[in-house]
């Protein structure tokens, strides 16, 4: 097996006395694609905001490429890291939102780089090269002069995957792309989202495209009530699922 | 489009009719006109008194003050209101609880008062100095009353006053941000202070600049008030002419002419401004400047 890109260890999450993640085991390995299915209210989406610490895990450890999430380890004693270190740990984890929060007041090029220039210090003549070529292999090159509230749903999803490749991330997490999606729009970013799969980007996501799930995962996930319930090959788990509540799930969805 | 596009079953109706309309509205001109006609012919109101002192030079010069004193205030205001702002929205009780405890002193006690307050600040700190507090050591040392001129306690009042305002315009601006945009600025990398400067900030902007605009033509007003500490801006000047040849109305209307130019000059920058940070957010307008650009089909 190769280099583990995530790493989770009985990764707990609390908001409140909720306790929504219950002690998640999962491990993804570099260049590897897991789809996370599970019914709303399961943690999924939790559980994903929790690995680019958008969310404080409140037990167990969390690495990404090998490096411990939101803390630092000294001994026996563990820390919070200052927020700059946090933000450089994300800014090479990249981010896609079921309702794109793209930025409204930047036009989609601008919205590419943005963090480019103004976090990795990219010169803006390098940054708008790079990022036309982002559009363009998103399908958007002819909109890049447009502001998001000028595109469609799907495009402006494709100008968020875009926006967040710019920063050419190790590793990339979906968080329901589609979900917010009108149905004739969904096929464009789960293209985009196939492409970036085969050129051997590591993937999580969050999704109720089973069929999406069926054909780009290595490996699907099925998670409910803060626990995985079970995992393993998109043939094991979405076609032959053994326990009761991922059948009656994927029943559900299918 | 034109008249050919009239269609055989196109409904053609006599428009209803609205007398009232016109009723109110000659009633209403005639009023109004009456009231001009009166002002116009009075007998005790002298116009060779207005036309003398419109464009006065000192007059003129008092305009130019009141706008500088306005303009100076507001960036004093305005900056200071953003720091309240944010100390207001932190995590941090001791700084939210000092915002709101200065917003609430500075909007609960009338801006006359404080005018008057900071004219009368040699009365409680004589001399101002600077060294080590409760130690013997001063470096430096002078009278109160030639540190804190009555310009320099005038513009003190309306800035610290208009921040108190101006940071709850600031706040309600910064909280009709979706807070999704926030979370894509972290999630990639951004800093919370870079979020706010280049994400947070200038969305924020397109609710905060019409109250500001407000704000502005407020203060350019409440500037007469700064007659109390003398500062001879518009209002002081002709009052203090009047005082002297008693053409009180007159003089009146010579300031209230040139408030009223220069308010309506200072509206023309907000629609500029609404307009810079409105794009984006009006997809027909931006849609014209950039049909034709680079755009084939629509998905």
């Amino acid at each position: 097996m190769s280099q583990l890109m995530v790493d989770a260890r009985r990764v707990r999450k609390s908001f409140g006395s909720n306790e929504v993640l219950k002690g998640i085991d999962l491990q993804v390995a570099q260049g590897q694609v897991l789809c996370l299915l599970g019914p709303s209210g399961s943690g999924k989406s939790t559980f994903l905001r929790c690995i680019n610490h958008l969310e404080t895990i409140n037990g167990g450890r969390l690495y990404v490429d090998g490096e411990l999430m939101g803390f630092k380890e000294r001994g026996e004693a563990t820390y919070e890291l200052k927020p700059s270190a946090v933000a450089k740990q994300r800014s090479e984890i990249g981010m896609v939102f079921q309702r794109f929060n793209l930025f409204p007041h930047l036009t989609a090029l601008e919205n590419v780089i943005e963090a480019p220039i103004g976090i990795r210090g990219l010169k803006r003549s390098e940054a708008v090269e790079k990022g036309m070529k982002l559009l363009q292999s998103v399908g958007l090159g002819e909109r890049a002069n447009h502001y998001p509230s000028q595109l469609s749903g799907g495009q402006q999803q494709r100008v968020a995957i875009a926006r967040a490749l710019a920063m050419e991330p190790k590793l990339m997490l979906f968080d329901e792309p589609t979900s917010a999606l009108d149905p004739e729009l969904v096929g464009d970013v789960l293209d985009v989202m196939r492409k970036l799969a085969q050129s051997g980007m590591t993937m999580i996501v969050v999704t109720h495209e089973i069929g999406f799930a069926r054909e780009v995962a290595d490996r699907v996930v099925f998670m409910d009530e803060g626990v995985v319930v079970e995992s393993g090959s998109p043939s094991e788990v979405i076609d032959n699922p053994q326990n009761e509540r991922t059948k009656s799930f994927i029943n559900s969805v299918l | 489009m034109s008249e050919s596009t009239t269609k055989q079953d196109d409904i053609v109706a006599i428009p209803l009719r609205h007398p009232w309309r016109w009723v109110s509205a000659v009633f209403i001109t005639l009023v109004l006109g009456l009231f001009v006609y009166s002002l116009v012919s009075s007998p005790n109101i002298n116009h060779d008194i207005v036309n003398k002192y419109l464009f006065n030079q000192k007059v003129i010069e008092a305009a130019l003050l009141t706008v500088i004193l306005t303009i100076v205030s507001m960036t004093i205001g305005t900056v200071l209101a953003i720091i309240l702002a944010i100390m207001k929205l932190s995590s941090n009780p001791v700084l939210k609880v000092i915002s709101s405890g200065y917003i609430g002193f500075f909007r609960g006690t009338p801006l006359l008062l404080q005018v008057v307050f900071w004219g009368y600040l040699g009365i409680i700190y004589p001399t101002i100095d600077l060294g080590i507090p409760f130690t013997d050591m001063i470096w430096w040392s002078e009278k109160t009353s030639l540190v804190f001129t009555s310009l320099v306690a005038g513009i003190i009042a309306l800035s610290l006053n208009e921040a108190a305002y101006a940071a709850e315009i600031v706040r309600a601006g910064i909280l009709s941000v979706d807070q999704g945009q926030a979370e894509a600025a972290k999630s990639l990398g951004m800093s919370s202070g870079y979020t706010l400067r280049r994400i947070v900030l200038p969305q924020a902007m397109r609710v905060i600049i019409p109250p500001m605009g407000n704000e502005f033509i407020s203060m350019l007003k409440n500037t007469s008030l700064l007659q109390v500490v003398a500062v001879m801006e518009l209002y002081a000047r002709t009052s203090q002419i009047s005082s002297q040849n008693l053409a009180q109305v007159e003089l009146l209307v010579v300031a209230g002419f040139w408030y009223l130019v220069m308010t309506t000059i200072l509206s023309f920058p907000q629609s500029y401004l609404e307009k810079k940070f409105g794009r984006g957010f009006n997809p027909a307008e931006a849609q014209k400047r950039w049909l034709g650009i680079g755009s084939k089909g629509n998905v």
